[in-house]
Protein backbone atom coordinates (compact mmCIF):
# COMPACT_ATOMS: atom_id res chain seq x y z
CA UNK A 1 0.00 0.00 0.00
CA UNK A 2 2.83 2.40 -0.72
CA UNK A 3 1.90 4.13 -3.88
CA UNK A 4 -0.59 6.94 -3.67
CA UNK A 5 -2.45 7.16 -6.94
CA UNK A 6 -1.46 10.08 -9.10
CA UNK A 7 -3.81 12.39 -10.79
CA UNK A 8 -4.08 10.93 -14.25
CA UNK A 9 -5.76 7.66 -13.61
CA UNK A 10 -5.32 4.58 -15.73
CA UNK A 11 -6.08 2.00 -13.05
CA UNK A 12 -9.54 0.44 -13.02
CA UNK A 13 -11.64 1.72 -10.12
CA UNK A 14 -11.99 -1.80 -8.74
CA UNK A 15 -8.26 -1.73 -7.98
CA UNK A 16 -8.59 1.33 -5.78
CA UNK A 17 -9.18 1.65 -2.09
CA UNK A 18 -9.97 5.04 -0.62
CA UNK A 19 -9.44 5.95 3.02
CA UNK A 20 -12.86 6.68 4.53
CA UNK A 21 -11.37 9.20 6.97
CA UNK A 22 -9.18 11.39 4.76
CA UNK A 23 -10.06 10.41 1.16
CA UNK A 24 -6.53 9.38 0.16
CA UNK A 25 -6.68 6.85 -2.69
CA UNK A 26 -4.41 3.81 -2.91
CA UNK A 27 -3.74 1.03 -5.33
CA UNK A 28 -5.37 -2.00 -3.77
CA UNK A 29 -2.96 -4.65 -2.51
CA UNK A 30 -4.43 -7.13 -0.09
CA UNK A 31 -1.98 -7.65 2.80
CA UNK A 32 -0.97 -11.09 4.01
CA UNK A 33 -2.86 -12.66 6.90
CA UNK A 34 -1.71 -10.99 10.12
CA UNK A 35 -0.46 -7.88 8.33
CA UNK A 36 -2.22 -4.57 8.13
CA UNK A 37 -2.79 -2.04 5.41
CA UNK A 38 -2.70 1.41 6.99
CA UNK A 39 -3.48 4.76 5.41
CA UNK A 40 -0.14 6.57 5.00
CA UNK A 41 -1.69 9.94 5.57
CA UNK A 42 -3.95 9.56 8.61
CA UNK A 43 -3.02 6.11 9.98
CA UNK A 44 -6.52 4.66 9.68
CA UNK A 45 -6.37 0.86 9.40
CA UNK A 46 -7.81 -0.02 6.01
CA UNK A 47 -7.44 -3.79 5.77
CA UNK A 48 -6.38 -6.23 8.51
CA UNK A 49 -7.17 -9.83 7.57
CA UNK A 50 -6.91 -12.62 10.16
CA UNK A 51 -6.84 -16.35 9.75
CA UNK A 52 -10.20 -17.98 10.51
CA UNK A 53 -11.56 -14.63 11.66
CA UNK A 54 -15.03 -15.44 10.35
CA UNK A 55 -15.44 -18.53 12.48
CA UNK A 56 -14.04 -16.80 15.57
CA UNK A 57 -16.38 -13.86 15.11
CA UNK A 58 -19.37 -16.16 14.75
CA UNK A 59 -18.39 -18.01 17.93
CA UNK A 60 -17.99 -14.72 19.79
CA UNK A 61 -21.27 -13.41 18.41
CA UNK A 62 -23.12 -16.50 19.63
CA UNK A 63 -21.55 -16.05 23.05
CA UNK A 64 -22.54 -12.38 23.11
CA UNK A 65 -26.09 -13.27 22.09
CA UNK A 66 -26.54 -15.80 24.90
CA UNK A 67 -24.92 -13.59 27.55
CA UNK A 68 -26.99 -10.62 26.45
CA UNK A 69 -30.25 -12.52 26.84
CA UNK A 70 -29.16 -13.86 30.23
CA UNK A 71 -27.84 -10.53 31.45
CA UNK A 72 -31.11 -8.85 30.58
CA UNK A 73 -33.29 -10.84 32.92
CA UNK A 74 -31.06 -11.89 35.84
CA UNK A 75 -30.58 -9.32 38.62
CA UNK A 76 -27.29 -7.47 38.30
CA UNK A 77 -27.22 -5.61 41.59
CA UNK A 78 -28.91 -6.27 44.89
CA UNK A 79 -29.21 -3.96 47.82
CA UNK A 80 -29.83 -4.65 51.48
CA UNK A 81 -30.46 -1.83 53.93
CA UNK A 82 -31.79 -2.65 57.40
CA UNK A 83 -33.88 -5.56 56.19
CA UNK A 84 -35.21 -3.81 53.09
CA UNK A 85 -34.05 -5.82 50.12
CA UNK A 86 -34.25 -5.02 46.47
CA UNK A 87 -32.64 -6.54 43.43
CA UNK A 88 -32.81 -5.17 39.94
CA UNK A 89 -32.26 -6.47 36.46
CA UNK A 90 -31.24 -4.40 33.45
CA UNK A 91 -34.86 -4.25 32.37
CA UNK A 92 -35.70 -2.60 35.70
CA UNK A 93 -32.85 -0.14 35.29
CA UNK A 94 -33.98 0.83 31.82
CA UNK A 95 -37.54 1.21 33.04
CA UNK A 96 -36.46 3.45 35.94
CA UNK A 97 -37.44 6.39 33.77
CA UNK A 98 -40.74 4.85 32.74
CA UNK A 99 -42.87 7.03 35.01
CA UNK A 100 -44.25 10.20 33.54
CA UNK A 101 -42.48 12.37 30.99
CA UNK A 102 -39.19 10.52 31.21
CA UNK A 103 -40.63 7.52 29.33
CA UNK A 104 -38.68 8.50 26.21
CA UNK A 105 -35.50 8.27 28.20
CA UNK A 106 -36.48 4.77 29.35
CA UNK A 107 -36.83 3.66 25.75
CA UNK A 108 -33.53 5.26 24.76
CA UNK A 109 -31.72 3.65 27.70
CA UNK A 110 -33.16 0.21 26.92
CA UNK A 111 -32.17 0.61 23.28
CA UNK A 112 -28.60 1.68 24.04
CA UNK A 113 -27.79 -1.09 26.49
CA UNK A 114 -29.84 -4.04 25.22
CA UNK A 115 -31.60 -3.61 21.89
CA UNK A 116 -28.79 -2.11 19.81
CA UNK A 117 -26.09 -4.56 20.98
CA UNK A 118 -28.58 -7.36 20.33
CA UNK A 119 -29.42 -6.03 16.87
CA UNK A 120 -25.74 -5.73 15.98
CA UNK A 121 -25.02 -9.32 17.04
CA UNK A 122 -27.91 -10.66 14.98
CA UNK A 123 -26.92 -8.60 11.93
CA UNK A 124 -23.34 -9.85 12.24
CA UNK A 125 -24.48 -13.46 12.37
CA UNK A 126 -26.85 -12.90 9.45
CA UNK A 127 -24.05 -11.50 7.33
CA UNK A 128 -21.17 -13.78 8.33
CA UNK A 129 -22.69 -17.25 8.64
CA UNK A 130 -23.33 -17.67 4.89
CA UNK A 131 -19.87 -16.28 4.06
CA UNK A 132 -18.07 -18.67 6.38
CA UNK A 133 -20.10 -21.62 5.12
CA UNK A 134 -19.12 -20.64 1.54
CA UNK A 135 -22.75 -20.11 0.62
CA UNK A 136 -24.06 -17.17 -1.41
CA UNK A 137 -24.60 -14.11 0.83
CA UNK A 138 -27.96 -13.78 2.53
CA UNK A 139 -30.54 -11.45 1.01
CA UNK A 140 -29.77 -7.78 1.67
CA UNK A 141 -26.61 -8.86 3.50
CA UNK A 142 -24.83 -5.67 2.42
CA UNK A 143 -27.56 -3.42 3.77
CA UNK A 144 -27.51 -5.49 6.96
CA UNK A 145 -23.77 -5.02 7.38
CA UNK A 146 -24.02 -1.32 6.64
CA UNK A 147 -26.74 -0.94 9.27
CA UNK A 148 -24.61 -2.85 11.76
CA UNK A 149 -21.71 -0.47 11.10
CA UNK A 150 -23.96 2.57 11.43
CA UNK A 151 -25.22 1.33 14.80
CA UNK A 152 -21.71 0.79 16.16
CA UNK A 153 -21.31 4.08 18.09
CA UNK A 154 -24.76 3.65 19.66
CA UNK A 155 -24.05 0.30 21.27
CA UNK A 156 -23.15 1.21 24.84
CA UNK A 157 -22.93 -2.00 26.85
CA UNK A 158 -19.39 -1.32 28.07
CA UNK A 159 -20.34 2.13 29.33
CA UNK A 160 -23.18 0.60 31.31
CA UNK A 161 -20.75 -1.70 33.14
CA UNK A 162 -18.66 1.24 34.29
CA UNK A 163 -21.89 2.97 35.27
CA UNK A 164 -22.70 0.00 37.50
CA UNK A 165 -19.41 0.39 39.33
CA UNK A 166 -19.97 4.11 39.86
CA UNK A 167 -23.51 3.53 41.14
CA UNK A 168 -22.22 0.90 43.51
CA UNK A 169 -19.80 3.30 45.17
CA UNK A 170 -22.48 5.97 45.34
CA UNK A 171 -24.82 3.88 47.47
CA UNK A 172 -22.13 1.96 49.33
CA UNK A 173 -22.49 4.00 52.50
CA UNK A 174 -26.28 3.93 52.33
CA UNK A 175 -26.67 0.16 52.18
CA UNK A 176 -24.94 -3.13 51.49
CA UNK A 177 -24.79 -3.68 47.77
CA UNK A 178 -23.75 -6.82 45.96
CA UNK A 179 -23.21 -7.83 42.35
CA UNK A 180 -25.74 -10.27 40.92
CA UNK A 181 -25.07 -12.88 38.21
CA UNK A 182 -26.01 -10.51 35.41
CA UNK A 183 -23.23 -8.12 36.38
CA UNK A 184 -20.59 -10.78 35.74
CA UNK A 185 -22.34 -11.79 32.53
CA UNK A 186 -22.26 -8.18 31.41
CA UNK A 187 -18.58 -7.84 32.27
CA UNK A 188 -17.77 -10.95 30.21
CA UNK A 189 -19.97 -9.56 27.46
CA UNK A 190 -17.89 -6.41 27.23
CA UNK A 191 -14.69 -8.44 26.78
CA UNK A 192 -16.33 -10.51 24.04
CA UNK A 193 -17.65 -7.42 22.25
CA UNK A 194 -14.19 -5.81 22.26
CA UNK A 195 -12.63 -9.04 20.96
CA UNK A 196 -15.23 -9.33 18.21
CA UNK A 197 -14.63 -5.74 17.10
CA UNK A 198 -10.88 -6.25 16.88
CA UNK A 199 -11.14 -9.51 14.89
CA UNK A 200 -13.46 -8.03 12.31
CA UNK A 201 -11.84 -6.75 9.13
CA UNK A 202 -14.57 -4.72 7.48
CA UNK A 203 -12.91 -4.59 4.10
CA UNK A 204 -12.66 -8.40 3.97
CA UNK A 205 -16.36 -8.67 4.75
CA UNK A 206 -17.28 -6.19 2.01
CA UNK A 207 -14.99 -7.96 -0.39
CA UNK A 208 -16.43 -11.40 0.25
CA UNK A 209 -19.96 -10.03 0.04
CA UNK A 210 -19.11 -8.59 -3.36
CA UNK A 211 -17.26 -11.63 -4.66
CA UNK A 212 -18.89 -14.66 -3.04
CA UNK A 213 -17.05 -17.94 -3.57
CA UNK A 214 -18.82 -20.19 -6.00
CA UNK A 215 -19.43 -23.58 -4.49
CA UNK B 1 -9.09 12.99 -9.58
CA UNK B 2 -12.55 12.22 -10.87
CA UNK B 3 -13.56 9.62 -8.34
CA UNK B 4 -15.84 9.54 -5.35
CA UNK B 5 -15.41 7.01 -2.57
CA UNK B 6 -17.83 5.33 -0.24
CA UNK B 7 -17.02 6.27 3.36
CA UNK B 8 -18.70 3.09 4.60
CA UNK B 9 -16.98 0.41 2.53
CA UNK B 10 -14.00 2.29 0.94
CA UNK B 11 -14.94 1.44 -2.66
CA UNK B 12 -14.19 3.98 -5.38
CA UNK B 13 -16.69 5.05 -8.05
CA UNK B 14 -16.70 7.55 -10.93
CA UNK B 15 -17.42 11.10 -9.76
CA UNK B 16 -21.13 11.84 -9.54
CA UNK B 17 -22.27 8.35 -8.56
CA UNK B 18 -25.02 9.06 -6.04
CA UNK B 19 -25.22 5.74 -4.16
CA UNK B 20 -22.50 3.16 -3.53
CA UNK B 21 -23.15 0.16 -5.76
CA UNK B 22 -21.63 -2.21 -3.22
CA UNK B 23 -23.21 -1.29 0.08
CA UNK B 24 -25.90 1.22 -0.85
CA UNK B 25 -24.46 4.05 1.23
CA UNK B 26 -25.18 7.57 0.00
CA UNK B 27 -22.10 9.17 -1.49
CA UNK B 28 -20.94 12.74 -1.92
CA UNK B 29 -17.41 13.71 -2.76
CA UNK B 30 -17.46 16.31 0.00
CA UNK B 31 -20.41 16.93 2.20
CA UNK B 32 -20.52 20.71 2.01
CA UNK B 33 -23.67 20.77 4.07
CA UNK B 34 -21.68 18.88 6.67
CA UNK B 35 -20.71 22.04 8.52
CA UNK B 36 -24.28 23.27 8.66
CA UNK B 37 -25.40 20.00 10.19
CA UNK B 38 -22.48 20.03 12.59
CA UNK B 39 -23.37 23.52 13.83
CA UNK B 40 -27.10 22.75 14.05
CA UNK B 41 -26.61 19.64 16.18
CA UNK B 42 -23.86 21.40 18.13
CA UNK B 43 -26.18 24.27 19.06
CA UNK B 44 -29.03 21.97 20.15
CA UNK B 45 -26.55 19.95 22.18
CA UNK B 46 -25.26 23.07 23.89
CA UNK B 47 -28.79 24.32 24.55
CA UNK B 48 -29.66 21.01 26.22
CA UNK B 49 -26.48 21.05 28.25
CA UNK B 50 -27.48 24.22 30.12
CA UNK B 51 -30.71 22.91 31.73
CA UNK B 52 -28.89 19.62 32.33
CA UNK B 53 -26.67 21.47 34.77
CA UNK B 54 -29.31 23.74 36.31
CA UNK B 55 -32.04 21.21 37.09
CA UNK B 56 -31.56 18.38 39.59
CA UNK B 57 -30.29 15.09 38.26
CA UNK B 58 -31.31 13.00 41.26
CA UNK B 59 -34.03 13.34 43.89
CA UNK B 60 -33.03 11.46 47.01
CA UNK B 61 -35.66 10.90 49.70
CA UNK B 62 -34.43 9.53 53.00
CA UNK B 63 -36.25 9.20 56.32
CA UNK B 64 -35.66 12.76 57.36
CA UNK B 65 -35.09 14.78 54.28
CA UNK B 66 -35.60 15.25 50.58
CA UNK B 67 -32.50 16.17 48.66
CA UNK B 68 -32.13 17.28 45.08
CA UNK B 69 -28.68 17.28 43.58
CA UNK B 70 -27.40 18.59 40.29
CA UNK B 71 -24.56 16.94 38.37
CA UNK B 72 -21.83 19.09 39.92
CA UNK B 73 -23.55 19.09 43.34
CA UNK B 74 -23.61 15.29 43.35
CA UNK B 75 -19.94 15.04 42.49
CA UNK B 76 -18.99 17.56 45.20
CA UNK B 77 -21.06 15.60 47.71
CA UNK B 78 -19.26 12.38 46.80
CA UNK B 79 -15.90 14.07 47.25
CA UNK B 80 -16.97 15.26 50.69
CA UNK B 81 -17.76 11.65 51.59
CA UNK B 82 -14.22 10.77 50.62
CA UNK B 83 -14.99 8.97 47.34
CA UNK B 84 -12.56 11.06 45.32
CA UNK B 85 -12.08 8.51 42.55
CA UNK B 86 -15.77 8.23 41.73
CA UNK B 87 -16.39 11.94 42.03
CA UNK B 88 -13.53 12.46 39.60
CA UNK B 89 -15.03 9.95 37.11
CA UNK B 90 -18.35 11.78 37.27
CA UNK B 91 -16.79 15.22 36.93
CA UNK B 92 -14.69 14.10 33.98
CA UNK B 93 -17.49 12.20 32.23
CA UNK B 94 -20.23 14.77 32.66
CA UNK B 95 -18.46 18.12 32.84
CA UNK B 96 -14.95 17.98 31.40
CA UNK B 97 -15.68 15.68 28.45
CA UNK B 98 -18.86 17.44 27.26
CA UNK B 99 -17.25 20.87 27.48
CA UNK B 100 -14.08 19.67 25.78
CA UNK B 101 -16.24 18.09 23.10
CA UNK B 102 -18.15 21.30 22.41
CA UNK B 103 -14.85 23.12 22.12
CA UNK B 104 -13.21 20.46 19.93
CA UNK B 105 -16.09 20.19 17.46
CA UNK B 106 -16.29 23.97 17.16
CA UNK B 107 -12.54 24.16 16.65
CA UNK B 108 -12.60 21.50 13.92
CA UNK B 109 -15.52 23.12 12.14
CA UNK B 110 -13.88 26.54 12.20
CA UNK B 111 -10.49 25.15 11.16
CA UNK B 112 -11.94 23.83 7.91
CA UNK B 113 -12.91 27.35 6.85
CA UNK B 114 -10.00 29.35 8.19
CA UNK B 115 -6.49 28.21 8.95
CA UNK B 116 -5.89 27.59 12.62
CA UNK B 117 -2.59 26.59 14.20
CA UNK B 118 -3.15 22.84 14.27
CA UNK B 119 -1.71 20.34 11.81
CA UNK B 120 -3.78 17.85 9.86
CA UNK B 121 -2.63 14.97 11.98
CA UNK B 122 -3.49 16.57 15.26
CA UNK B 123 -6.88 17.61 13.90
CA UNK B 124 -7.55 14.09 12.63
CA UNK B 125 -6.51 12.73 16.02
CA UNK B 126 -8.78 15.26 17.71
CA UNK B 127 -11.68 14.15 15.54
CA UNK B 128 -11.10 10.50 16.33
CA UNK B 129 -10.88 11.18 20.06
CA UNK B 130 -14.11 13.20 19.96
CA UNK B 131 -15.89 10.44 18.08
CA UNK B 132 -14.61 7.77 20.44
CA UNK B 133 -15.07 9.52 23.73
CA UNK B 134 -18.46 11.15 23.11
CA UNK B 135 -20.37 8.00 24.00
CA UNK B 136 -18.77 7.77 27.43
CA UNK B 137 -20.71 10.79 28.66
CA UNK B 138 -23.77 8.57 28.76
CA UNK B 139 -22.34 7.02 31.91
CA UNK B 140 -24.10 9.56 34.11
CA UNK B 141 -27.48 8.65 32.62
CA UNK B 142 -26.82 4.97 33.29
CA UNK B 143 -25.80 5.71 36.88
CA UNK B 144 -29.05 7.61 37.39
CA UNK B 145 -31.01 4.72 35.86
CA UNK B 146 -29.28 2.14 38.05
CA UNK B 147 -29.61 4.18 41.23
CA UNK B 148 -33.25 5.02 40.75
CA UNK B 149 -34.23 1.43 40.05
CA UNK B 150 -32.04 0.01 42.80
CA UNK B 151 -32.71 2.40 45.65
CA UNK B 152 -36.44 1.91 46.10
CA UNK B 153 -36.43 0.96 49.77
CA UNK B 154 -39.94 2.12 50.66
CA UNK B 155 -39.75 4.54 53.57
CA UNK B 156 -36.03 4.23 54.21
CA UNK B 157 -34.68 5.77 51.05
CA UNK B 158 -35.76 6.28 47.49
CA UNK B 159 -33.95 7.83 44.54
CA UNK B 160 -35.77 9.16 41.51
CA UNK B 161 -34.46 10.73 38.31
CA UNK B 162 -34.77 14.49 37.93
CA UNK B 163 -35.53 16.47 34.78
CA UNK B 164 -31.85 17.14 34.13
CA UNK B 165 -31.36 13.48 33.15
CA UNK B 166 -33.43 13.92 30.01
CA UNK B 167 -31.64 17.11 28.97
CA UNK B 168 -28.28 15.54 29.63
CA UNK B 169 -29.10 12.47 27.51
CA UNK B 170 -30.32 14.72 24.70
CA UNK B 171 -27.18 16.80 24.93
CA UNK B 172 -24.98 13.72 24.62
CA UNK B 173 -27.00 12.36 21.70
CA UNK B 174 -26.93 15.66 19.81
CA UNK B 175 -23.20 16.16 20.26
CA UNK B 176 -22.65 12.60 19.01
CA UNK B 177 -24.74 13.42 15.94
CA UNK B 178 -22.80 16.64 15.51
CA UNK B 179 -19.48 14.79 15.55
CA UNK B 180 -20.79 12.19 13.11
CA UNK B 181 -22.00 14.89 10.72
CA UNK B 182 -18.49 16.31 10.44
CA UNK B 183 -16.85 15.21 7.19
CA UNK B 184 -13.28 14.46 8.28
CA UNK B 185 -12.12 14.47 4.65
CA UNK B 186 -12.44 18.27 4.75
CA UNK B 187 -9.45 18.36 7.09
CA UNK B 188 -7.13 17.07 4.38
CA UNK B 189 -8.32 18.99 1.36
CA UNK B 190 -5.96 21.95 1.40
CA UNK B 191 -3.06 19.49 1.25
CA UNK B 192 -4.20 18.05 -2.10
CA UNK B 193 -2.66 19.62 -5.22
CA UNK B 194 -6.00 20.65 -6.63
CA UNK B 195 -7.13 21.76 -3.15
CA UNK B 196 -9.80 19.07 -3.12
CA UNK B 197 -13.20 19.01 -4.77
CA UNK B 198 -14.75 22.43 -5.02
CA UNK B 199 -18.14 23.56 -3.85
CA UNK B 200 -19.85 23.27 -7.22
CA UNK B 201 -18.92 19.62 -7.81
Amino acid sequence: MKDTVDHELDIPLTDLIVCPQCDAAYHLQVPEVGEKAVCQRCNTVLIAPRRKAGLQIIALALGIFILLIGATFFPFLDIDAAGNKNSVSIVDAALAFANGPLIMLALVTAALIILIPLARVMLTLYVLVPIVLDMPPARHAMQAFRLSEALRPWSMAEIFVLGCAVALVKVADLATVGFGPAFWMFSALVVLIVAQESFMCKWSVWNSLEHPKKS
Amino acid sequence: MGIVACTRCTKAWPLGTPVCGRCGHKMVSRDFQSLQKVWAFWLVGLMCYIPANIYPMLKTKTLFQVEESTIIGGAVELAQHGAYGVSLIILVASVVIPLAKFWAIAYLAISVKTRLPAGNHSRQLMYEIVEYIGRWSMIDIFVVAILSSLVQLKTLATINPGPASMFFALSVIFTMLSAQAFDSRLIWDHEAKDRGPQQDV
